[in-house]
């Protein structure tokens, strides 16, 4: 089989599938009634024009950056991780536990760093020991992960409706943080610099996200580690021929994997709630994974998927608001019919598209 | 001279169609979905009641994430709602922070009891009190003298239901043991009825002959599981006696419908409160449900043993612990 120019292959390709998932979307919207185009004008509407629709799309753009990241970093060593659910909560318990201990004292120019190191090194920890056990006691992390994505929801519940429970309520959350250790929403940021911003909660972690994705291009195309990983996610024989350590190497891809799944807690905790609330991961750990393979793996990839997956969270809800038979399962059924275009069958117009390109 | 005039009389007018017309209800369910066959269907309940009565429609919305609660409200309000309701204490924040900020607007809460705003109404229960009579009827339907308790997430509401009921078995039968089993520290854990069904199979294995849930959607299988194998299951929240007749000794309910559709009328009325509610026995706010499907199931005793500690708790002579005030349950 010829290999696809480039443009069709991350261009054409990726927009047939979503016009694929979008017309059997379409087909759908029509049987129960309404009319899709109407439906297709809300979304949109609701994602980028309505005062604060963009700041929301952009707030669950960072939420999928991080945890489509993680994904795929991972799928670069050919590791699947789908633990980023739990990673990204025991991210968490890492970022809070630091603001916990010091927001009453130290200025934030000294815990938001230090929070967010603590949201990394907390979710790495998760994940390297699913990977220190696939390295060297053979368990898969397919297996491994998951099960740890139960243990951290465990873990969690534990602590937030036991020790770190706010006092004077019921639900099960920690204490909000102190103002000084929370990172600046958008809107106040753009206030303060003269610019009129709706409200919503795009906060600073925004930026960590884009930087995070420069930051893994450098490290998987730019460094020697990067080849390795890239190296042993081609053929694991042929890097361990070529001398490269492969049970460090997959211990250290899920280091870094899980470190950037627990970045997403910062969106959460330092940015839009201030707190840690039971559950705060709500499913962005495992859309990750579609985010990923939607991207191909590659952060460019990761960054347009994120953005067009927190355009149809975002969208989607105004569906459910504007149409009374558009319920939130519908909304699922729509994401789902995108993830399952673009993503497991992301290949079923290859044929057709070579046959296409080999006759020009 | 005649331009504020002309302004002032506008306003008047406004004003005055505003109130005849401008009711506009809208309630924001949370992550469980307004068809989770518990809590907010139960809210659900008390809304299409409204609706049903008043014709007036209330605009719905169900959240699927944390920071959608509190957009869910600043659209309804947005929307032009004039009375906005939110469903179960993870609204709680959310609900504070837009009420502050839209002092015009009506506000109201259920399960939440200590924020402090001038324009929120909030409702909580005492679980903890109609859980206590559904546990003086397990103990004396019981004739192994062990009960069985399913509940959904481990939260602290969830093992306030547990120490009420335990509470009213041991007092009620010496001796008496209560199996508990909690079925996950994930959301999952309110609807998964296979796991409610083997909970409940394992404590029925274990000697238990009663098992009351409270579990939302994973009680169904906990209720399904008790009637193949014989037993009796007791429900929560809304009266689930006929879920499987003849199966289900009782329910202990929990009237959110109620409290939903106060809300929704006062605020049409134009006799909206604020303030804290809490609805334990006296008030009808929780109680336990008698009708044709229990009926035959409950003997002249179980119903006066029962009666008598609904008045008992009523009259303060008999107090039920709630685990909430010091998250501890001492029995």
């Amino acid at each position: 089989m010829t290999r696809l120019p480039g443009w069709v292959e991350y261009g054409v390709l990726p927009l047939i599938n979503l016009l694929m998932a979008f017309t059997v979307a379409g087909l759908v919207v029509a049987l129960i009634g309404e009319d899709p185009f109407a439906a297709l004008a809300v979304m949109i509407n609701g994602a980028f024009v309505y005062e604060g629709g963009i700041g929301y799309t952009l707030y669950y753009a960072t939420n999928f950056i991080f945890t489509g990241l993680a994904v795929a970093v991972a799928f670069q060593a050919k590791l699947f991780n789908i633990g980023g659910e739990g990673q990204a909560y025991l991210g968490g318990l890492g970022a809070l536990l630091v603001c916990l201990a010091m927001d009453a004292w130290a200025p934030g120019l000294l815990v938001i760093p230090l929070a967010i190191l603590g949201a990394a090194l907390f979710g790495a920890a998760w994940a390297m020991i699913p990977g220190w056990l696939q390295a060297y006691r053979g368990s898969h992390v397919v297996i491994t992960t998951i099960m740890f994505n139960f243990i951290a929801a465990g873990l969690m519940v534990g602590l937030l409706s036991g020790a770190l429970m706010r006092g004077g309520q019921s639900n099960p959350e920690s204490r909000p943080i102190a103002e000084a250790a929370r990172l600046p929403f958008v809107h106040d940021v753009l206030g303060a610099l003269g610019i009129e911003a709706a409200q919503s909660p795009l906060n600073l972690a925004f930026p960590v996200a884009l930087l995070a994705c420069v930051v893994v291009w450098v490290l998987i195309w730019r460094t020697r580690w990067g080849f390795a990983l890239r190296t042993m996610g081609e053929s694991e024989p042929a890097a361990r021929y070529a001398g490269i350590n492969v049970p460090r190497m997959i211990v250290t891809a899920m280091a870094l994997s899980g470190a950037l799944a627990g970045l997403m807690a910062i969106n959460t905790l330092l940015g839009a709630q201030g707190k840690v609330t039971v559950n705060f991961p709500a499913g962005f750990g495992f859309t990750g994974i579609a985010v990923a393979l939607m991207g191909r793996s590659h952060p460019v990839g990761v960054l347009m998927a994120a953005l067009l997956f927190g355009a149809l969270y975002q969208g989607g809800a105004e569906l459910d608001f504007e149409f009374k038979t558009i319920t939130r399962e519908m909304v699922l059924l729509i994401q789902g019919l995108i993830i399952l275009f673009s993503g497991a069958l992301a290949f079923m117009f290859v044929p057709w598209l070579t046959r296409l390109v080999e006759r020009t | 001279m005649l331009k504020p005039l002309i302004s002032g009389l506008a306003a008047a007018l406004i004003a005055a169609s505003a109130f005849a017309e401008d009711f506009k209800p809208a309630v924001v369910f949370d992550m469980g979905g307004k068809f989770d066959k518990s809590f907010n269907e139960g809210v659900w309940t008390g809304v299409k009641r409204f609706t049903d009565e008043t014709g007036v429609e209330v605009m719905e919305f169900e959240v699927t994430n944390e920071a959608q609660r509190e957009q869910a409200m600043r659209r309804m309000v947005q929307r032009g709602a004039t009375v906005v309701l939110g469903v179960g204490f993870g609204q709680a924040d959310a609900i504070n922070a837009v009420a502050e900020a839209n002092p015009d607007v009506q506000f109201a809460i259920i399960d939440v009891s200590w924020l402090d705003q001038p324009n929120l109404r909030q409702y909580a229960f005492k679980e903890h009190e109609g859980s206590y009579l559904v546990g003086v009827a397990a103990a004396l339907k019981s004739e192994t003298g062990k009960v069985g308790f399913v509940g959904g997430m481990d939260v602290p509401l969830i093992r306030k239901f547990a120490c009420g009921y335990v509470q009213g078995v041991k007092e009620t039968r010496d001796g008496a043991e209560v199996l508990q089993n909690m079925t996950g520290p994930t959301p999952a854990a309110w609807n998964d009825p296979n796991k409610g069904a083997e909970l409940a199979q394992s404590q029925i294995d274990r000697g238990a002959d009663v098992v009351y849930h409270a579990a939302g959607g994973t009680g169904v299988g906990v209720i399904r599981a008790t009637a193949d194998a014989g037993k009796l299951a007791i429900g929560v929240d809304s009266n689930q006696n006929g879920m499987a007749p003849g199966s289900v000794l009782t329910s202990m309910i929990k009237r959110v419908d109620v409290a939903a559709y106060d809300t929704l009328k006062d605020a049409m009325d134009g006799e909206f409160s604020s303030g804290i509610n809490i609805l334990g026995l006296a008030e009808d706010g929780v109680d336990w449900a008698v009708d044709e499907n229990n009926e035959p199931l409950l003997t002249d005793d179980i119903k006066a043993a029962v009666d008598a500690a609904k008045a008992a708790i009523i009259a303060g002579d008999v107090v039920v612990h709630n685990y909430e005030d010091d998250s501890n349950c001492p029995f």
